[in-house]
């Protein structure tokens, strides 16, 4: 057994009220012992579907999908003993304590009750949250809530853990907090499959990345395999004047090293750039003469990704 | 068996939960003393002097069907809160545990027949001091009391599948509204059976609610003076007419609830 998350075609479909959607295409995944996997896509792309299906919450339509050996269809409560799974929403009960709430995950997993307590001590003192551990779980904020959720996903030391967006909607100091419990986890030998909107994130935490279109896969490698692909930094620029989009795409398209994009609508144009601080340079002094009400230097996003890889820029299924 | 042991071992850590929420949110323990209180109080003074019978006293008639609508009820309580984990994800964390799959359902039905207990001993207090008596020995009267709990059981797992299905605790709550007025009001609750028109006195007499409400009566010893309200079989057999009704919902919403549970997902 080299793979510890192995999935085969899996399909997903639901019954819309007027058309039958997709969620899942014949996705494939594959995930080695203490590696992390991440599966980057816009919303809609199937990535919870993916989760939700490896966790057992979901039967897929068709494929296979085993997580540390165990067929997740045929021996979903097996495959449960072995995985922790924290998701979107944070699945803890408002009205316990983060201390309750994590004995009583202990309680199911049937750790026993001194073992279920002395794992929540353990984790509440872990995640920080030693200080509101015995306050109801109301009164926290959106990231202790998640690093709740994530301590529950820890209870029974499963060898095998799905974040499903970990970080979405968390400010940026949370989520940097998040992100060294995630690595502290990797390094402790974990097995990890994380989805992900940002590209940042993916790149930060992931040793391999599958990037998700429509349910499949549209390209994978590792983070700098897929840099590659989508180029370094770019700079953008926001004209006053429309009319000005053009020039300024001609411009730019001199220095750029990968394919420039125009938004015309919201003024708007960007070119991935090999040396982004002399490359910023370059474009204002090519640029003489234009309007500009903005101009910098920013990381690829998963727009440019898709950009990149597809041509078209990543769109939310309606 | 295994799974049975295993059933009430992770419905007793549920029932835990349940009960430390009603402890955290002291509202809930408030209404369910508050409103079986004014049920009694509205019914026994507003009504109670409105309505004659031969032989008894109307406050002492509609005291068990009182605690029928009452702890009927007290079961929507199952429903809006199953529903209320389905709304906040809480379900997705169960469904990812490997614990019994009925165990989020034995706990919340078990921790609920404990909430319809307070309400009982509430409303059974207040009715004493309003004048209603029972006239039979306690052991009649704990049965009648253990009826109504089984009866209230019964349908806490009809609304746990409704709780399961529906997007919302609102939407429990009003639709409960709907199907449970007309239930506990068209039967013999609140007022004698042949005062009804025929076509609602049919509906009335094979109405689990009435027969739960005559058999509690009759354990009480209320209304014993009243001259025979109908002679259909369930008003006569009443004991035994309820307990196949239970067992008929029980049969049936346990195993469907259970599956519905199997392949829900949060909203």
């Amino acid at each position: 057994m080299d793979h510890v998350i192995e999935a085969r075609g899996l399909v997903k479909r639901y019954a819309g009220r007027k058309r039958t959607v997709v969620a899942l295409d014949g996705l494939d995944l594959s995930v080695p012992q203490g590696r992390v996997l991440g599966l980057l896509g816009p919303n809609g792309a199937g990535k919870t579907t993916a989760v939700r299906i490896l966790c057992t919450l979901l039967e897929p339509d068709e494929g296979t999908a085993r997580v540390a050996g165990i067929d997740v269809v045929k021996d979903p409560r097996e495959a449960r003993r072995r995985i922790g799974l924290s998701g979107q929403s944070a699945a803890v009960d408002e009205y316990l304590t983060g201390r309750e709430n994590l004995t009583m995950v202990g309680r199911l997993y049937k750790l026993g009750a001194p073992r279920s307590r002395e794992r929540a001590a353990s984790l509440l003192a872990s995640f920080d949250l030693e200080d509101a551990a015995d306050r109801p779980v109301k009164t926290y904020s959106g990231g202790m809530r998640r690093r709740l959720d994530l301590a529950a996903a820890l209870v029974a030391e499963p060898p095998v853990l799905f974040l499903d967006e970990p970080t979405t909607g968390l400010d940026p100091r949370s989520r940097q907090d998040l992100w060294d419990v995630i690595r502290e986890l990797v390094r402790g030998g974990t097995t990890l499959l994380l989805t992900t909107q940002y590209l940042e994130e993916a790149d930060r935490l992931c040793d391999d990345i599958v990037v998700v279109d429509r349910g499949s896969a549209i390209a994978q490698g590792t983070p700098d395999e897929l840099k590659a692909k989508v180029g370094g930094e770019r700079v953008e620029v926001v004209v006053a004047d429309p009319a000005d989009v053009p020039v300024a795409h001609a411009a730019l398209a001199r220095l750029a090293v990968g394919e420039v994009a125009s938004d015309v609508a919201e003024r708007r144009v960007t070119a991935p750039v090999a040396d982004g601080q002399a490359d910023l340079a370059r474009a204002l002094r090519a640029l003489k003469g234009v309007r500009v009400t903005e101009i910098g230097l920013r990381r690829p996003t998963l727009d440019d990704v898709f950009l990149s890889l597809t041509g078209h820029a990543s769109k939310e299924r309606s | 068996m295994n799974t049975l042991v295993e059933a009430f071992a992770d419905g007793a850590v549920i029932v835990r939960r349940n009960l430390i929420k009603i402890y955290r949110v002291p509202e809930i323990l408030l209404f369910t003393l508050v409103s079986p209180i004014m049920f009694v109080l509205l019914f026994a003074y507003v009504f109670g002097s409105a309505i004659e019978l031969e032989g008894t006293s109307y406050r002492e008639f509609l005291i068990a069907g009182i605690f029928a609508q009452t702890v009927i009820f007290g079961s929507t309580w199952t429903g809006a809160s199953l529903a209320e984990d389905m709304q906040k994800g809480v379900i997705d964390r169960f469904r990812s545990l490997p614990m019994s799959r009925s165990a989020l359902l034995v706990g919340r039905t078990a921790s609920d027949v404990f909430i319809n207990l307070i309400s009982i001993v509430v409303m059974a207090s207040t009715g004493l001091l309003v004048g209603w008596r029972i006239r039979t020995s306690w052991w009649e009267a704990l049965a009648g009391f253990a009826l109504l709990l089984l009866f209230a059981y019964a349908f806490s797992w009809v609304m746990a599948w409704v709780g399961l299905l529906v997007p919302g605790p609102e939407v429990v709550n009003n639709a409960s509204f709907v199907v449970i007025f007309p239930l506990t009001f068209v039967a013999n609750t609140f007022v004698p059976l042949e005062t009804l028109p025929p076509v609602l006195k049919v509906f009335a007499e094979w109405n689990p609610v009435s027969s739960v409400t005559q058999a509690t009566r009759d354990l009480f010893g209320n209304g014993a003076g009243v001259p025979a309200l109908s002679d259909a079989w369930p008003i006569s057999h009443p004991v035994l007419y309820t307990l196949l009704w239970c067992l008929l919902i029980l049969a049936v919403f346990v195993p469907l609830s259970v599956r519905t549970y199997k392949t829900a997902s949060a909203r």
